[in-house]
C-alpha cells in the first residue's frame, strides 16, 4: 500500500461508503457532542421526524455556551439572569431526558465546555471521528482524532444515523521545528502561524500539525493549537498520538483498560503519516525565533509579535476599518496599550496548565486598579484542581473573579460580556468585532500575557514578570 | 425545502472580507431553540445603533437593498463558527445566494442544506461584482452558471449532490437513512470497547 498521512488513515477507516463524483462519502462518527446552543433545533426535526437518536452510547450532551458563571445562579440560590439563555438550558435537559442522551447539567461536577471534558474524560481518543455542533470541534485532533465543527441540520443527521454525508478535504502539513523560548506558549505558535498562512489558509483542509516542536507539547497545548485550527479556516487539525498521548489518557474514566487499553494503543500507533506520504499543501514554521504574539485588529491573523508596531496597508479600506473599530493607528506599539478586562478561560486556553501559567505570574502580585481580571476554568474538574493546587487563593489575593467553568466571555451570550469601546485581553480564540459583547474590542493572546498585562494594567511583555 | 434552479435579482454588496458568523448573526441571539425570525438580528451591529434605530449608513437600511436576493460579499465570507443560525438569518431576511471569491468550509454547507446558494467566483468576476452594486444578476443552477449584465457568463462550482438536493428539493438526512444498511453492517465490523465514549444506557439498535 502507498504511504498515506493521518487524516487519510483515519478518514478512510470511517467509511461507510466511498464518495463518488456523483455522491459524497457516508462517513461513520464514533462520538458526537452536543451543547444547549446548536441542538434545539435537531431534537425538534428529530420530533418532527418520529426518530430516536440512534447511538445513545456515543452521543454526550452538556452546558457551556449560555450557561452563567456566577455561582449563585449555577447552583440555583438566584435565577439565571439571562432569560433566553435560562429557557435553552430547560429546554436541553428537557430534550436530554425525552431522547435519553446522557447530560451534564448545570449541577453536575463533571460539566464543562464541551472541548475540554470530553478528553478529561478521556472520550475523545486517537483515530476516532469527532463531531459536535460547534467549530472548535478541531481541539480534539490533538488526540490524533479527526475532529470538526457541524451545523444544526448535521447534528440531527448524526442523531438520526451516526454518519455524514462527506466530501474529502485536501490535507496540508503544517511542519513546526525548534525549541520555543520561555515565555513563548503553544498560543503564541498557533496565533503565529494563522498570522503565516491567514485565516483563510486552510480552507478545504485538515492541517497536520508536525515536527520537533510539536512533539515536545504537553497534550493541554496540543489542544490550544488544533483548537485554533478553524481560525485559519481549517475543517480540522490533527496531531499524530504519541506516548504523550497515552499517558495523558490512561486510567481516565471512558478510556479503554486492562486488555482493552493495550489493544487500543497497538493500533493507536499506527495512526501517523508514512515516510514518504505526500500532502496537498505544506507550510514550514521556526518556532526558535518566536515572541509572545498578540492580536491588534478584527480577525486573528492581525497578529504582532508584542514587541512590534502596528503596520500600514495604504489604501486598504478594510485594514482601516479594522483599525477604527479597535482605536489603533499604523505605528502605535502594542506594548502599553491599555486593557480594562482580561479574561482568562475558554476552550483555547482554559485547561490546568493554562491556570498554572497565570498563577505563577500573579503569585504574589495585584491586579492594577481599573482592570477586571475574569478567570474561569474550562470544566468544574479543573476548577477543582486549581483550588486543590492553590491556584485559586492566589488569583482571589490577586483581586481577581474566579467563577464556574464555562465559555464565559469568549462569546457575549451568558451574561459575561465586555462593554462597549473597552479593551479585553483575551486569552480565547476570536477578536471578532463585537465577539464579546457589543462594541467590545478584543487582543488575543497567552495566559502569560494576559496575566501579566492584567499587573501592568496595560499591553505587558510577560518574559519581565516571569 | 423548496427547490432552486435560477435565481435572478439585483444584488447587495457588502464589500468587507472576513465577514464572519458573529457579525451576520451576534452570539446573543443563539440563545433561540428555532430557526424562524433570525432575519431581524442579520448584521445586527451593523445594522442596528445602540438604541436600535436603524443605521442609515448600512446598505441594508436603503431603498436601494429592497427586494434583493443575492449578496455580493468580499473574501472568505461566513468564516468563524459553526452556527447555522447565520444561514438561518440570511434567508430569512430574503436572500436565496451569496457571491465571494471564498466561502468559509462550515457555512458553506449549512448553506446548502437549507436552500442558501453559496456561488465562488474569480477574482476578476468578484471585483466587478463588488464595484457594480444593484446589478440584476441571474443564476442557474442546472447548469451552474452565474450571468452579469454585460453579458459574460461565469460557470461556479458546486457539488454535484448538493446540486442534485436543492435543484429537487430534498433533504440529505433521506438518502443518509437509505444508507442505514451500510451502517449497521459498518458497526457490525468495526464495534470494539474502546470506542464506547460515552455513559449512556442505550444499547446498540439490532
Amino acid at each position: 500500500m502507498s504511504a498515506r498521512t493521518l487524516f487519510d488513515k483515519v478518514w478512510t477507516e470511517h467509511e461507510v461508503v466511498a464518495e463518488t463524483a456523483d455522491t459524497p462519502a457516508v462517513l461513520y462518527i464514533d462520538l458526537h457532542l452536543t451543547h444547549e446552543v446548536t441542538s434545539p433545533q435537531a431534537f425538534s426535526m428529530l420530533r418532527a421526524a418520529g426518530l430516536p437518536v440512534r447511538r445513545l452510547d456515543r452521543t454526550l450532551a452538556t452546558m457551556d455556551h449560555s450557561t452563567p458563571t456566577e455561582a449563585a445562579q449555577v447552583f440555583g440560590r438566584i435565577p439565571i439572569k439571562v432569560d433566553a439563555a435560562a429557557r435553552q438550558v430547560r429546554q436541553l435537559e428537557a430534550n436530554a431526558a425525552d431522547f435519553g442522551v446522557e447530560l451534564f447539567d448545570m449541577r453536575d461536577a463533571r460539566r464543562g465546555i464541551v472541548h475540554v471534558i470530553s478528553p478529561e474524560l478521556g472520550a475523545t481518543q486517537p483515530g476516532m471521528t469527532v463531531v459536535c455542533g460547534d467549530s472548535h470541534t478541531s481541539t480534539h485532533g490533538a488526540f490524533g482524532a479527526l475532529a470538526f465543527g457541524i451545523g444544526s441540520t448535521e447534528v440531527g443527521h448524526v442523531f438520526a444515523t451516526q454518519a455524514l454525508l462527506q466530501r474529502k478535504p485536501k490535507s496540508f502539513a503544517v511542519n513546526v521545528e525548534g525549541k520555543l523560548r520561555p515565555g513563548v506558549t503553544a498560543k503564541d505558535l498557533i496565533l503565529h502561524i494563522i498570522g503565516k498562512i491567514g485565516v483563510s489558509g486552510g480552507t478545504g483542509h485538515v492541517l497536520e500539525y508536525r515536527g520537533s516542536t510539536i512533539r515536545a507539547l504537553s497534550m493541554d497545548e496540543r489542544m490550544t493549537v488544533c483548537n485554533m485550527s478553524i481560525e485559519a479556516g481549517a475543517r480540522a487539525g490533527m496531531i499524530a498520538p504519541d506516548q504523550i498521548t497515552f499517558d495523558y489518557l490512561r486510567g481516565r474514566p471512558r478510556a479503554p483498560a486492562g486488555a482493552a487499553w493495550d489493544d487500543a494503543v497497538t493500533r493507536w500507533r499506527n495512526l501517523v503519516t508514512d515516510e514518504g506520504a505526500v500532502f496537498d499543501a505544506s507550510v514550514d514554521i521556526d518556532a526558535s525565533r518566536l515572541e509572545p504574539m498578540v492580536t491588534y485588529g478584527t480577525n486573528p491573523g492581525m497578529v504582532l509579535p508584542i514587541g512590534a508596531s502596528i503596520p500600514a496597508h495604504e489604501g486598504d479600506e478594510i485594514f482601516d476599518k479594522a483599525l477604527r473599530y479597535m482605536g489603533f493607528h499604523s505605528g502605535d506599539a502594542m506594548l502599553g496599550k491599555p486593557v480594562n478586562t482580561v479574561f482568562i478561560g475558554s476552550c483555547t486556553n482554559g485547561r490546568l496548565s493554562d491556570l498554572e501559567a497565570a498563577a505563577h505570574i500573579l503569585k504574589g502580585r495585584k491586579v492594577a486598579p481599573g482592570v477586571h481580571l475574569l478567570i474561569v476554568p474550562g470544566s468544574q474538574q479543573i476548577k477543582r484542581e486549581a483550588e486543590a493546587a492553590g491556584y485559586a487563593d492566589i488569583f482571589k489575593a490577586a483581586g481577581a473573579d474566579w467563577r464556574e467553568s464555562g465559555c464565559s466571555m469568549c462569546l457575549g451570550m451568558n451574561g459575561d460580556t465586555v462593554a462597549a469601546g473597552m479593551y479585553s485581553l483575551s486569552t480565547s480564540n476570536r477578536n471578532f468585532e463585537g465577539r464579546q459583547g457589543v462594541g467590545a474590542r478584543t487582543l488575543l493572546a497567552s495566559p502569560f500575557t494576559a496575566a501579566a498585562s492584567a499587573v501592568q494594567g496595560r499591553i505587558a511583555d510577560p518574559r519581565e514578570l516571569l | 425545502m423548496q427547490p432552486i434552479k435560477r435565481i435572478h435579482s439585483k444584488t447587495v454588496v457588502i464589500a468587507s472580507s472576513n465577514i464572519d458568523t458573529d457579525q451576520i448573526v451576534p452570539a446573543r441571539f443563539l440563545t433561540t431553540t428555532t430557526k424562524e425570525g433570525l432575519g431581524k438580528q442579520l448584521f445586527a451591529d451593523w445594522r442596528y445603533a445602540a438604541d436600535g434605530s436603524p443605521n442609515p449608513d448600512f446598505i441594508l437600511n436603503q431603498v436601494q437593498a429592497s427586494g434583493a436576493h443575492v449578496l455580493v460579499a468580499g473574501r472568505n465570507f461566513g468564516c468563524g463558527s459553526s452556527r447555522e443560525h447565520a444561514p438561518w438569518a440570511l434567508l430569512d431576511y430574503g436572500f436565496r445566494a451569496v457571491i465571494s471569491t471564498e466561502i468559509a468550509d462550515i457555512f458553506r454547507g449549512n448553506s446548502l442544506k437549507n436552500g442558501l446558494l453559496p456561488v465562488v467566483v474569480d477574482e476578476v468576476t468578484s471585483r466587478w461584482l463588488l464595484e457594480h452594486p444593484g446589478v440584476e444578476v441571474d443564476i442557474d443552477l442546472e447548469k451552474a452558471l452565474l450571468s452579469l449584465p454585460t453579458g459574460v457568463q461565469v460557470p461556479f462550482p458546486i457539488e454535484a449532490f448538493a446540486r442534485h438536493c436543492l435543484i429537487n428539493g430534498l433533504d440529505e438526512l433521506g438518502y443518509l437513512q437509505s444508507k442505514l444498511d451500510d451502517i449497521k453492517r459498518y458497526e457490525a465490523a468495526h464495534e470494539h470497547a474502546a470506542a464506547r465514549p460515552t455513559g449512556a444506557a442505550g444499547q446498540p439498535p439490532a
